[in-house]
């Protein structure tokens, strides 16, 4: 209200100046002060931009008293034509002048207005897209696929449902053998067609070495079977990496600078290894390997230097050349890395579980 | 297998003061895994005191029938005590718990008042003093083997430390007393006395009865035995008691104390590996046979259960009937009971495999069953056989009439080696002390011909070493894993993943940053789930499982959507609204026309034909992408309303998953189950099917309880072409040109369709088509469909005429291949 009082009256004095000016046809130097002054007055007193607007209309543009002052000039006498031009030339300016700071003035303070005004709450949650994740198993995957990439080892696949033959009698774990009870193995009907569910990934090494000639160095991660009832630490669909190195001169001394180097990128550099000796029919020397992890050793996998009648099944000959092999579960690697207690969690597909791993992004 | 300390210390010098860790760590240093190790007795305080049972007053007016016992605890005075159990009479000697002994489970023993007496004691099961499970009543000792007044923690030896060792399936030798004996001597680099060197035949020799006819023995088929000795004795008096030290000593090995007969058999076994058997004579028909079952079917074990039998089932058979299940279980015919006065013990070395077979056929581990399939030292029986029969003699006051034996003891084997390879192997330098020690500790006989040609003689009862690196692993392991060193090989430059692989994980990163949650499932389903998706054809004939988890779910997927049904179930029960989960993995199609493979010799590579025999018997695994999503990606909130993820937005996804590779899609029209008939695409590339999404079908949707409207998508990834390089398409920066076009079509035509013909009748300098609105409400089957053309020239700007005219020929095109009318 009292912002819309002061306009009307400066509206009033500027339109008796607008009339001034239209009669009076000769003007002096006093009267373009004067109208200068009604100018700079009229500038200063406006409040806002769209009063300043209006301020621009009536005493600076081109239908302002100084604009007319000036087109004046052209009919006035040429001898008075040069004083009295810079007379208004220089009111012009100081009009402009004026003008153009308290624009820019109550553009700033209109600025610092608004972007008040149109402060919000930036901490309020707005999560539109829901956040997803890979699984952690991926996550797992792709860190030791990268790992052993860097060490020069190709990534190796191959199929879930598997021939008998290269999942067991291959690696020497002939049929009726102790070692095949071991593992729980899911067959397939009819049982002559001789397929199974992978009790591991080493069939992989098998169809490696079956296809390739050494120097082989291979990393397999993968879905694996075993006929165990899911509970708290076990699980009958898992996921294996098996490592598989042939080449000439490979000794377990080789196995093990890899196992502490994988055991380190996993863990972090204090972590140790040792290795405990055990058997797999698949290798000899066979050993597990173990690492001390938050104060405790825990058995992480089976391990050791590929049994010469492995290698010759798959057409390698054992007298030129040696390797290793080491295998281990990525759910127990998992479950001790991030202190997963439930092998549900893993399992069950909570997107819960998943959404907090998110995206692996280091 | 559990073994008392006590025991091993009889062959093996271990220090006295040795504790529970560092047994622990001496097994697994030379690679026996322990379980658990039991100090029993360690929760057990006295007194506890060997007493005579005086008097039994039995107290009628309670629950049960109780007994108030008047002992004779050796005491000035006799105890009485409240008992529970009734397996005992006056005169019988038992073991008292007296006030101030503390038994297991911190259980303190005070005179109290009970059944309105004052009980001044416990009379004690095994169970109660946690020396056995067995508390079918309250031990009884036999009359004669003690006195009143002993201290029955001393008599019962219960301080005892007992060491459960896992024992690794190479090393049948280490079920035994022997066998862990010798292990723990040379991990702890102590003395280790053989019990195999004991000569047992003199203590009966002299003895020796010729009256009587001894069963005679043979085998038939030498593949399933090389050896079997049998030693017949009479008068045996299998009434007689089990002396404690032996009953004790089985309970610690985790058996059970039956009777004297069996018990020695188990004791032997226990201590020397070797499994024994115990025949009642009088029931053998003439000679005992070692053969295969052939034409007879069905055998009852000693369990009263009857076995059916495959004809090359390896028995022990006489005359006329089968005894045995050789190497499993016995008979329940020849089996030596109360009345049993003679006895044929038999100790045989059988062939692992078919013993192996015999216990998988009838999933029968025996104790005896499982040492024989590990391989039992051949020679052990003759010394076992002599063992047993000494103890029988001793015990049971038998006496031998004679011994029968078929088949020999194999040669040693021999290797040859060259130390030095040992070294290479392992890649550590071990001094010729190092390697010939351990190959002497595990019972071979070094000979060293030259510094680079030694030869061990391989005891007989390590089988399982066969060539050089056995050795090394027997080197390694006696001298400590520790020993190596780390070294880390580098394999070969310019490794990466495969392009598949990369796809692989790309896929999954993509789907993750788009808001989905990435989830592995069983791929276990069940014949319901088919029928509910309405699966046909080659998604209908799956894989199924011989033995798998759940009889419910014995089936393969051949898609990924069971799996990932299930999970949405799973989530939204647990409350989540809004859920979109993918999984990428292999499924099981293809199950007809697989090669068979027969059995295939692994001593060499396999032919080449063979090797493509073998793959060709595994089916083909494509990999699928699949997502369901249930509810928004784009939620509602603060912010305003959200939108539910529907048809379009999966069959947008499918579609940009297939154009991420650089493959083209092709969207048709499709019906496949289960998706909803009306609402399901089907991608296309150069005309074979690579994905289908859409929505699901509402009677689907119902039947597993899921929200109307749920989508779904799957995406062979296996199925897409890699395309290549892209190649790169020009940036024109003239100004472009815009014209809006609206179109009248039949709603039978594809809108895909309509754009399609737009762009061809568009000329070459269409930049992009998109379709900006839709409208169906015109009446009979009509939609209007309204599309931006942009055009766009290399070097000029378009006129206005110029564009209208590109614009009046598209809508020609569409005229006259869709039937479309201008609507201007």
């Amino acid at each position: 209200m009292l912002q819309a009082q002061r306009r009307s009256r400066y509206f009033t004095s500027v339109s008796q100046g607008i009339a001034r000016i239209s009669i009076i046809m000769t003007l002096t130097p006093a009267d373009i002060e004067e109208i200068a002054a009604q100018a700079l007055a009229a500038i200063a007193a406006a409040i806002d931009l769209d009063a300043l607007k209006e301020v621009r209309i009536s005493h600076v543009g081109d239908r302002s008293a100084i604009a007319k002052a000036n087109q004046a000039l052209g009919s006035m006498e040429v001898s008075a034509r040069a004083e009295f031009g810079k007379v208004i030339g220089k009111a012009r300016g100081a009009i402009n002048a004026a003008f153009e700071s308290r624009q820019s003035a109550l553009e700033s303070e209109r600025d610092a207005r608004v972007l008040v005004e149109e402060r919000v709450d930036v901490s309020i949650p707005a999560q539109r897209v829901p956040r997803g994740g890979l699984h952690p198993l991926t996550i797992l995957t792709n860190e030791i696929c990268d790992l052993f990439l860097g060490l020069g080892y190709r990534v190796a696949e191959g199929p879930e449902l598997e021939a008998e033959w290269l999942n067991f009698d291959a690696l020497n774990i002939p049929a009726d053998h102790p070692a095949r009870t071991m593992q729980d193995t899911f067959f397939i009907e009819p049982l002559d067609s001789h397929l199974v569910l992978r009790t591991h990934t080493s069939p992989v090494q098998m169809r490696t070495m079956l296809e390739e000639k050494p120097p082989i160095y291979v990393i397999c991660p993968g879905r694996t079977y075993r006929a165990d009832e899911l509970d708290a630490t076990h699980t009958p669909v898992f996921s294996q990496v098996e490592g598989l190195v042939i080449d000439k001169g490979i000794t377990m001394a080789d196995l093990k600078g890899t196992l502490d180097h994988f055991a380190r990128s996993i863990f972090g550099p204090e972590v140790k290894t040792r290795l405990r000796p055990s058997f797999f029919p698949f290798t000899e020397p066979s050993a597990e390997v173990d690492f001390y992890f938050n104060g405790r050793w825990v058995e992480w996998g089976g391990c050791g230097m590929v049994n010469p009648k492995v290698l010759r099944a798959a057409g390698i000959d054992p007298d030129m050349y040696s390797g290793f092999a080491f295998g281990m579960g990525l759910e127990r690697t998992l479950m001790v890395r991030h202190g997963i207690t439930d092998m549900h969690d893993i399992v069950e597909g909570d997107i819960r579980f998943t959404q907090n791993f998110g995206s692996g992004i280091r | 297998m559990k073994i008392p300390l006590s025991w091993l210390r009889e062959f093996a010098e271990i220090p006295a003061a040795i504790t529970p860790e560092e047994i622990e760590s001496a097994f697994v240093k030379v690679g026996f895994e322990v379980e658990e190790i039991v100090l029993q007795g360690s929760d057990l305080t006295g007194p506890l005191v060997v007493s005579r049972v005086i008097a039994i007053e039995e107290l009628t007016e309670h629950k049960k029938p109780i007994r108030y016992v008047e002992l004779d605890c050796g005491e000035a005075q006799s105890r009485f005590v409240i008992c529970g159990a009734r397996n005992f009479d006056v005169g019988d000697l038992v073991i008292a718990a007296l006030p101030g002994a503390v038994l297991p489970g911190n259980f303190a023993i005070s005179a109290r008042e009970t059944y309105g007496k004052i009980s001044n004691g416990m009379i004690c099961s095994a169970r109660e003093l946690g020396i056995s499970d067995d508390h079918q009543g309250i031990i009884v000792l036999a009359a004669d083997s003690t006195h009143v007044g002993v201290d029955a923690i001393e008599l019962l030896e219960i301080n005892e430390m007992i060491i459960d060792v896992s024992v690794n399936p190479d090393r049948g030798y280490a079920l035994s007393a022997r066998g862990l004996a010798r292990e723990i001597a040379l991990s702890l680099d102590v003395p280790f006395t053989d019990p195999a060197s004991i000569d047992y035949l003199k203590d009966f020799s002299a003895k020796q009865d010729e009256a009587g006819e001894p069963v005679q023995v043979k085998i038939e088929d030498p593949s399933g035995a090389d050896l079997i000795i049998i030693r017949t004795l009479k008068d045996v008096d299998v009434s007689r008691v089990t002396p404690l030290w032996m009953s004790r000593r089985i309970e610690k090995c985790g058996m059970r104390s039956i009777s004297l007969a069996v018990d020695i058999t188990n004791y032997v076994m226990l201590e020397l590996g070797q499994p024994l058997h115990a025949f009642d004579a009088a029931k053998i028909d003439g000679t005992l046979r070692v053969k295969r079952a052939g034409d007879i079917k069905e055998f009852t074990t000693l369990d009263s259960q009857v076995r059916r039998l495959t004809s090359d089932s390896l028995m022990i058979a006489d005359d006329k009937k089968l005894l045995a299940l050789a190497g499993t279980m016995g008979g329940l015919e020849s089996e030596v009971t109360s009345e049993t006065v003679s006895i044929a013990l038999e100790a045989a070395h059988f062939d692992p495999i078919s013993v192996a077979k015999n216990s998988r056929a009838h999933k029968l581990s025996s104790e005896a069953s499982r040492r024989l399939e590990r391989n039992v030292d051949p020679a052990i029986a003759e010394i076992a056989s002599a063992r047993a029969t000494a103890l029988l003699i001793q015990l049971a006051g038998a006496r031998l009439i004679g011994v029968s034996r078929d088949g020999s003891v194999k040669p040693k084997r021999h290797i040859e080696f060259d130390p030095a390879d040992i070294s290479s192997l392992i890649g550590f330098e071990y001094s010729a002390d190092q390697i010939r020690q351990p190959l002497i500790a595990i019972g071979g006989e070094v000979v060293e011909k030259a510094s680079d040609l030694w030869s061990i003689s391989l005891p007989t009862w390590r089988a399982d070493i066969e060539v050089l690196s056995d050795l090394a692993e027997e080197v390694a392991r006696v001298n400590g894993y520790e020993l190596i060193p780390s070294r880390l090989p580098v394999g070969r430059a310019g490794a990466t993943l495969s392009p598949m692989q990369h796809r692989k994980r790309s896929m999954a990163q993509l789907l993750a940053n788009l808001g989905f949650s990435e989830v592995y499932n069983y791929p276990f389903v069940s014949p319901a789930m088919v029928e509910t998706l309405g699966f046909v054809g080659p998604r209908a004939a799956s894989f199924r499982i011989a033995n798998p988890m759940s009889d419910e779910a014995p089936l393969l997927r051949t898609h990924l959507l069971p799996g990932l049904l299930q999970t949405l179930q799973r989530n939204l029960s647990r409350g989540a609204k809004d859920v979109a989960i993918f999984e990428i993995g292999s499924v099981f199609r293809d199950v007809s026309a697989l090669a068979r493979v027969g059995i295939i010799p692994t001593s060499a590579r396999p032919h080449d034909d063979v090797v493509k025999s073998i793959y060709a018997s595994v089916p083909h695994q494509p990999l699928f992408i699949g997502a369901v999503v249930s509810g928004a990606l784009d939620r509602k909130g603060w912010w305003g309303s959200g939108r539910n993820f529907d048809w379009s937005d999966a069959v947008s996804l499918a579609s940009r998953i297939v154009a991420e590779t650089g493959n083209e899609a092709e969207i048709a029209q499709s019906d496949l189950a289960p998706w909803h008939p009306g609402r399901c695409a089907e991608i296309r590339i150069a005309g074979k099917p690579v994905a289908h999404a859409g929505e699901l079908h509402p009677r689907v949707l119902e039947e597993l309880n899921l929200p109307p409207r749920t989508c779904a998508l799957a995406v062979i990834l296996s199925e897409l072409p890699f395309a290549g390089k892209k190649s790169a398409v020009p940036v024109l920066t003239m100004p472009a040109a815009i014209q809006d076009i609206s179109l009248l079509v039949s709603d039978s035509i594809a809108s895909v369709s309509v754009e399609e013909a737009l762009r061809q009748g568009a000329g070459s300098l269409l930049e992009s088509i998109s379709l900006f609105d839709r409208y169906e409400k015109l009446g009979e089957g009509q939609v209007s469909l309204a599309f931006t053309l942009t055009f766009r020239s290399a070097d000029r700007t378009l006129t206005a005429d110029e564009v209208s005219g590109y614009r009046l020929a598209a809508a020609a095109s569409a005229a006259e291949k869709c039937g479309a009318i201008l609507r201007d």
